[in-house]
């Protein structure tokens, strides 16, 4: 079957089986291998990326069902000689160690800080109408999809808070 | 020329006197860019021209015979390749260091989950869908699946010091726990991965390997073929802790198919294969004996342990390794039994030993204060071994008291309430604490180191698995050779470069380091002789080399290349000094008083490793470590199924790792400035583990501090808190 993404802004038409998941059609069709497959079951959130502004864990999603849709990966978001922000404050920061979550975890971080400042509570929010702000307990909460085996949580989240701190 | 250098004496302390200032900094990684933008290539990554696609089809039967794989049960599937299986496919991942392929086991199965046979398609759709439809029929044997029944069980000579009976029978004050421990997961966040591409006789292996050298022989044994025409590659490997140590079923299959079809093969473990298949950490019962006279002072310490494993795999987890080395005590007692069964084997987890035994040690010291009404800081400072016990070697470095002490400022310790007396609302808040050791070894290893007039190259075969090899390599050689850090290039994980001895055991740092160190010196010393000073003066710093009073640019000094290749290995001192990392944990915890969930509010580390190499790559070391240590006290186990052994729980929702949420926002780790002379010629010790060790005791010691439970099994989940408050 036949599939149009748009992934960082260039359009792909893909010809595929159709149980390919979105993951596996932007590592292995599209060749940006920086989405990584941890579980391939939605449970470590390494294959996170935006689908038109939203995070989503790509390989619990097939790429027939975004036909059209803009898709943006850790390839979009900067290159070694000129990250984004948030890739910045995670070199910065230390907020990695082995590497292999990290394209997750900042691409769940730049989404979290567009969720709290649209105001979008979270678990441990103290009530739906009004969030606390950057706290870490926030981050904390919001980040839990992206598991950190080389747990790297400490810098992953003062990289996070500083990028915040920046963009302010 | 080829530089070798055996640690048969301290080393004068150069890095203290070399001018760069790089060595020790917390400068930032100088891979990490690649890695923050998804351009570091991890080995399934690569996709070669005509690459096609493998997955690893798992036995479902515990032991037993495979009499008949049916190819024609899934000849309908389009772009289906092949289906492969056979005398050459190992059993499971070989142990650390082995250098010759693990058990090829053919036929037989000898634990459920065994990769059995490879199925290879044009798609990662097909090969996983031939996988799963394969037809396959089985033999099966009975199996037994239970260490605590096992009717196999194999025992050594304990291993003792002074007369039992009698430091036993004069103390004051006795503990004898029974203590247990579940079975772990590396669960590294990279499925084990191989790409496998045969260029006339000559294989390349991209794999996720934390040992090339080893790899390669295991690989070249397990084919049939000379180790020269294999080389195995792994730049960036996306964690290992243990479990990449050895080659493994996937690179194996990889290799076998891309053979016979004539094309490159990529096989990924799926994330369940990788918990069946792979060497998990056993599963451990410990009975820990502490005698003490009336004042505190260590009459008698015993740790024996139960694991298990497969029969044939010869690993053996060192569970006691920390007790026999962190106090003294007259008389200590060392045995082990290894219970054998069929379980998926067990090996190398993150600090094997530490990670589960000293857990135990530091309850039981724990336990020990409380009933002796001593501070449990004081009880350890009067225990503190000054020479090793069990051997009587003096330590080269051993500041354990000061990480207590130091640690214990630092968290505030002597403040904290009276235990049973903090709580908010229906949270009981506790404060413990706990120390750290773990062995230190240096390993031979070799590394070549190039000056140019651009700048310095290493070369080393040594991985990078997350733990800042890319970084240390840097510092050292710009260090030593006066470069600043961006004329420095580190090229690792090449099976075509000097052998070194790959991650694992927190030796890697230390001795792949230590090589670039002794070849950096040996340029040193031809530039000296260039310039006409004594070594001792040479000065290098941003590329300028001054001695003798003569300064000069280096690319003026080298005539094109200044090249050497340096091996390093253990000598006397490793006979006569024992090394080791020290440290001590302190944390606070809030139980809930009805439900028993522990919530971990701060946590402390302090750590002697010797010299630092990198303040924010060893602090990332140590910290990961430390939160390992609590995901292992509070959540971590393996469940195997009571009738096949299988792994039930074999995937990341059901096997808890710690998430962003279990771990606090105040949570710090530390170095003392020490220097181990004994070491290695950098004075420095092992990171990678040292932080796991212990920091699990801290967490249950600082429960039963809020609440009086006293946990001696973990994971200590809150149907375990909630009995043991109730008993408490
Ligand atoms: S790979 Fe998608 S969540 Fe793990
Ligand atoms: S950096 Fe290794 S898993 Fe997160």
């Amino acid at each position: 079957m036949r599939t149009t993404l748009t992934v960082n802004g260039e359009r792909h038409d893909l010809s595929h089986d159709e149980r390919l998941s979105l993951l596996d059609a932007i590592r292995d069709q599209i060749g940006l291998t920086g989405t990584k497959k941890g579980c391939d079951h939605g449970q470590c959130g390494a294959c996170t990326v935006h689908v038109n502004g939203r995070r989503v864990n790509s390989c619990l999603t097939l790429a027939a069902m975004h036909d059209g849709d803009e898709i943006t990966t850790i390839e979009g978001l900067g290159t070694p000689d000129a990250p984004g922000a948030m890739q910045a404050s995670f070199q910065a920061c230390d907020g990695f160690q082995c590497g292999f979550c990290t394209a997750g975890q900042i691409m769940s971080a730049s989404a979290v800080l567009e969720e709290i400042g649209r105001g979008e509570p979270s678990h441990v929010s103290s009530s739906l109408s009004s969030i606390d702000g950057m706290t870490d307990g926030e981050l904390a909460e919001r980040m839990s999809g992206n598991l950190c085996r080389c747990s790297a949580y400490p810098m992953i989240r003062a990289a996070i808070a500083r990028a915040a701190e920046a963009a302010e | 020329m080829t530089f070798d250098f055996k640690m048969d004496q301290p080393q004068p302390r150069l890095l203290d006197s070399t001018r760069q200032g790089l060595i020790g900094t917390d400068m930032a990684r100088p891979e990490g860019l690649l890695k923050v933008t998804g351009a570091a290539a991890y080995a399934a990554d690569h996709l070669p021209e005509g690459c096609v696609h493998g997955m690893l089809v798992r036995a479902t039967v515990t032991r037993g015979r495979v009499t008949a794989i049916d190819e024609g049960s899934i000849g309908d599937i389009p772009g289906l390749l092949g289906v492969f299986h056979g005398p050459k496919f190992i059993r499971n991942p070989a142990q650390g260091m082995a250098g010759e392929s693990p058990i090829r086991p053919d036929t037989e199965v000898h634990f459920h989950g065994q990769p059995i046979a490879l199925v290879v398609a044009e798609t990662f759709e097909a090969a996983r869908e031939g996988a799963l439809r394969l037809a396959v029929t089985y033999e099966s044997a009975p199996a037994e699946v239970d260490p605590e029944t096992a009717s196999e069980v194999e025992s050594d000579e304990p291993d003792t010091r002074g007369d039992w009976d009698d430091a036993w029978g004069k103390a004051a004050a006795r503990v004898d726990l029974t203590f247990r421990t579940a079975g772990h997961v590396s669960a590294a966040m990279e499925p084990h991965a191989a790409v496998a591409e045969w260029q006339g006789e000559n294989l390349l292996l991209r794999g996720a390997l934390q040992m090339v050298a080893t790899n390669r022989l295991e690989l070249a044994d397990a084919l049939g073929v000379e180790p020269e025409r294999v080389r195995v590659v792994s730049p960036f490997v996306g964690g290992g802790f243990g479990s990449k140590l050895g080659i493994g079923p996937e690179a194996v299959a990889a290799s076998v198919a891309a053979r016979d079809l004539g094309r490159p093969v990529r096989v990924v473990m799926a994330r369940q294969t990788v918990f069946d298949a792979v060497l998990r950490r056993t599963e451990t019962r410990q009975r820990l004996r502490l005698a003490a006279d009336a004042d505190g002072k260590l009459l008698a310490l015993a740790h024996d342990d139960r694991i298990s494993n497969l029969p044939g795999e010869g690993f053996a987890e060192p569970v006691s390794s920390a007790s026999r080395f962190t106090y003294d005590a007259l008389a200590m007692h060392f045995a082990q039994e290894v219970a054998r069964n069929h379980r998926t084997p067990s090996g190398s987890v993150r600090a094997p030993g530490e990670a589960v035994g000293m857990i135990t040690l530091e309850v039981a010291m724990d336990m020990l204060a409380q009933l002796l009404d001593i501070d449990p800081l004081d009880l350890r400072l009067k225990n503190v071994a000054t020479s090793h016990p069990m051997t009587g070697q003096a330590f080269g470095e051993q500041r354990l008291a000061d990480c207590l002490t130091e640690g214990a400022r630092r968290f505030g310790w002597a403040d904290r309430p009276a235990p049973g007396t903090r709580s908010e609302g229906d949270w009981l808040i506790g404060a413990g604490m706990a120390a750290a050791a773990r062995p230190n070894a240096l390993q031979e290893s070799s590394a070549r180191v190039r000056l140019t007039p651009w700048g310095a190259v290493v070369e080393t075969d040594m991985t990078d698995i997350g733990t800042g090899t890319y970084a240390i390599l840097t510092q050292i050689a710009g260090e030593m050779l006066g470069l600043p850090a961006e004329r420095v290039e580190v090229r690792l994980a090449d099976s075509d470069f000097p052998r070194s001895p790959g991650s694992g055991g927190s030796f890697g740092a230390s001795s792949s380091g230590s090589a670039v160190f002794m070849a950096a010196k040996g340029i040193r010393e031809k530039l000296a002789r260039t310039l006409g000073c004594d070594p001792d003066d040479l000065a290098l710093q941003d590329g300028i080399a001054r001695g003798g009073n003569v300064e000069r640019s280096l690319a003026d000094l080298i005539d094109g290349e200044l090249g050497e290749t340096a091996t390093v290995g253990p000598g006397k001192t490793a006979e006569t000094h024992a090394s080791a990392g020290f440290g001590a944990h302190f944390a606070e915890v809030a139980v809930h008083r009805w439900t028993g969930e522990i919530r971990v509010r701060r946590m402390l580390g302090l750590f002697d490793i010797g010299r630092v190499l990198n303040e924010r790559t060893a602090r990332g070391q140590a910290l990961g470590g430390m939160i390992w240590g609590m995901g292992g006290a509070l959540h971590e186990a393996l469940e195997h199924d009571p009738r096949t052994g299988h792994i039930a729980n074999r995937d990341l929702a059901n096997y808890h790792v710690a998430a962003h949420a279990d771990v606090p926002g105040d949570i710090t780790a530390d170095f003392l400035p020490v220097r181990d002379d004994h070491a290695n010629p950098m004075q420095s010790k092992g990171v990678g583990e040292l932080g796991i060790s212990g920091s699990g005791a801290a967490i249950l010691n600082a429960v039963h501090d809020a609440c009086g439970a006293r946990l001696l099994s973990i994971p200590a989940t809150p149907d375990k808190v909630i009995a043991a408050m109730e008993e408490g």
